[in-house]
Order: C-alpha cells, then structure tokens, then sequence
C-alpha cells in the first residue's frame, strides 16, 4: 500500500482505482469506477443517497475487498465511518490510549489538540458525551494517527453549524500542516466551496465526473436568454430547460478553446457547485428513465 | 485583512480571494508594503482550503500586485487605482450626466446596470474578436 505512483501529470497519486467493482449479492453497489487523486488535495464525494459512496470508501479504506478492479492509496489511511465509532463505556482519554497502542505512528499532542479545541472532556465515558462530542472523538482519534490519507463518511453530519464550520476550519489547518490527503463525503454541496479542490461525483455506483473542481466548474457555464432550440454557443448540453418564452441552458465548453463571448439577449452565470452537480444528478435520473 | 468566501456564488473561491485583495487595495485598506496574511491564517480563520489561498496568491503575484518574500510572506507591490485622479474625476462627472440623463428617460437603477454591463460584455467581445480569437454569437 505505501508504494509511490505518479499521476499523468507527474504529480504524486494518494489515491487510485482502476476499474474498481462492489456486489453485495446480485447488485452492484460500485461498478467500473477509474480514479486518481493527486496527494494533498481535499476531495469531496458526492451523490445521492445509495449512489456508493460509502462503499468507495470502504473498500478504498481497505476494510472491505472489491469484486473487480483493484484499489490503492499511498501510506497510511485512516477511515473515520459515518456512525463515528466510539467505544461507550471509554473516556476520551482512554480513546486516545487505545489509539497510542493500535497505531504504529501516532501522534498525542495532535490528538489531544483537536479534543482541547472542542472542548471534549477527557474524563467522561464516550456513552454519555453527546453525538458532535463523540465524532469530535473519533476525529481526534483519526488525526493522532497522523494518515497520509483521511476518508471521512459524512463528517459533518450531526454537527451545528458552528462546529461543522469550526471543524472544517481546524481540518483544513491539519491538510495545511500535515500535507495529508483528505476524501470526504457529503451530502451539503453548498458547503464545499473553497473547502474542497477535487470532486468525485457519484451515481448508481458509478463515477460521472471526477477532477479539479475549479476547472470543471470553469468549462461549464449557464445561458439563459430567449425561448429557442439551442444554446448561444457551442458546446455539450447538461442541461435545457425552457418554458413559454425562456430558454435556460447548461453547456460544457469545448476543451482548448478560448471562452465564447456572448451578447445580445443572452445572459451568461458561472455556475456553482450545486448547480453543476444538482444537473449533473438529474441528467442521469433521466438517462436511467430512458 | 480578513477574508469570506460566498459559497452560493458562482465565482470560484480563490477568485473570490483576489477579488477582496483588489477591493481592498481600491479601498485604502491595504497598500504597497503591506504584508497579506499568511495561508495558515487565512486557512484557520476562513475555513478555506490552503491550495485555494495559494492559487488566488500566485495569481495576485503573477498580475503584479504582490510578490512573495522568501520566508517572511506576501507583500503588496503596487496600490491600485493609479489613475491619475485628475482623469477619474473627469470621467466620474462625465458618468454622473450620463447617469442623470438616463434617469430623466425613465431608467431605474437596475436598468443602468444592465445596459452598462451589456456595453462592457460587447466591448470586450470586440476586443477578443479583433484578435481573431472569440466566438462571437448573437
């Protein structure tokens, strides 16, 4: 697992999967997905409920075996899974002892920064913390294992808006100092912007898009203008949508070419994430009606 | 400085970044000589991720409006809104008729805004299409 690759581009590869495939039973919760993740980045997985993200991850992590296609990151992984285990009847600090025996790198002060910064108390049992205390926990434990890569399931999720953006902040300070590798899922695409550089979007167990985010949004734009057949420039269409006497259109520009300039009646808006992913999810959900 | 990312906007974040670092140059807020605050920094207090500051750094650097400091940081090199301020002023009371007389035709604010904005986007299509390079579609 701690074998170096290199991407295309030359630069280092923390995560690869190659034709990477998951059945539980007959049904394929993961099937063909290809992928590199350059090292350093901050990789955000998103798609709908049941889309596979937490089978990814899983089997990225290593705690689950593919049925086809292979998987690998490099160095050490630590996997933080949606339910943010804990053990009940373990204080914060027994957590932290127990993570000093397990791993074979393992940084306290790390670890206990994060619990001083949330104001976890060290001597209370897990059980009777409350559920942001306990994935504050959990977090603490993952980062005192100082991973070259961190897979967290829906960090997030259960946490106020204070702390999920405190907790956002103090990671993204961990990516900075440590040069870790994060993937993380999430369900709250608004929340992504400036926080995750790559995106890996799923459906169906498939992989739709994956890449550097500000570059997939750059060559995606959004016309809307008069009601009419097609958009004022050329490119691939995501998305049309039209009513009476408005057309609105969601185009992938050509690659290598500069942007199109477009007046007249038409309006051009960057596009955000959500809109990109939201039409990027409807798209297929047409395409499995068809 | 401070800086926030608006993460129902379309800009990407580290354009965001450079955005803030120019107003606030226009504004005063920062000048030449000024140091901008460290990745860490921004990272800790803004929630945004470090290749993002790094990215919209480089790009303030590579349009000339900072240089980085080997081991000390990032330091504004140029103020902006040099223009002479003879000229601004000119061109401010010019505006300020303008504006007048398409009030007086019944234009509201947001009708000036969309037909100064048209006028931008078609003059910097004309500029792209004289060199040969822009699509220009109706």
């Amino acid at each position: 697992m701690s074998t170096a690759v290199e991407t295309t581009d030359g630069a280092a590869v923390a995560v690869r999967a190659q034709g990477l495939g998951k059945r539980y039973r007959a049904k394929w919760a993961l099937r063909e997905c290809t992928f590199e993740l350059p090292a350093g980045r901050v990789a955000a997985l998103v798609g709908a409920n049941g889309a596979g993200k937490t089978t990814l991850m899983t089997v990225l992590a290593g705690l689950l075996d593919a049925d086809e296609g292979s998987a690998g990151a490099a160095g050490r992984v630590a996997f933080v899974s949606q339910e943010k285990p804990v053990y009940r009847t373990f204080s914060a600090a027994d957590m932290l002892r127990f993570g000093a025996r397990l791993n074979l790198v393992w940084d306290e002060a790390r670890a206990r920064r994060w619990l001083a910064r949330f104001e976890i108390p060290l001597d209370r049992p897990c059980g009777k913390l409350s559920g942001g205390q306990q994935a504050q926990v959990a977090f603490a434990l993952a980062i005192g294992s100082r991973p070259d890569v961190l897979m967290l399931d829906e960090p997030l999720a259960n946490l106020d808006p204070l702390a999920r953006r405190e907790v956002t902040a103090e990671l993204l300070s961990e990516v900075d100092e440590t040069g870790m590798t994060v993937l993380l899922s999430t369900h709250v695409v608004a929340e992504l912007s400036g926080v995750a550089d790559h995106l890996l979007l799923l459906a169906h167990g498939r992989l739709l898009t994956g890449g550097d985010l500000d570059e997939l949004l750059g060559r995606h734009v959004s016309y809307t203008g008069p009601r009419s057949e097609a958009p004022p420039a050329l490119g691939g269409i995501v998305e049309a949508r039209h009513t009476d006497n408005q057309s609105t259109f969601l185009v992938e520009l050509p690659e290598g070419q500069p942007r199109p300039v477009v007046a007249g009646p038409w309006v051009e808006r960057p596009l955000t994430l959500e809109d990109y992913v939201l039409a990027q999810l409807e798209a297929t959900r047409k395409g499995a009606r068809a | 400085m401070e800086f926030r990312i608006d993460r129902s906007s379309g800009l990407p974040a580290y354009l965001q970044l450079v955005r803030q670092v120019r107003e606030a140059l226009r504004l005063g807020w920062l000048g030449p000589g000024d140091r901008l605050p460290t990745v860490r920094d921004v990272v800790a207090r803004s929630g945004v991720n470090a290749n993002t500051v790094l990215k919209a750094y480089r790009e303030l650097e590579l349009s000339g409006l900072v240089e980085a400091r080997q081991g000390s940081g990032t330091f504004v090199k140029a103020g902006l809104g040099s223009t002479d301020p003879e000229v601004m002023a000119a061109l401010r009371t010019r505006l300020a008729v303008w504006v007048r007389e398409a009030r007086e035709a019944g234009l509201d604010s947001e009708d000036i805004d969309a037909l100064v904005r048209s006028v931008l986007t078609a003059d910097e299509g004309g500029n792209q299409t004289t060199s040969g390079e822009g699509v220009a579609v109706l």
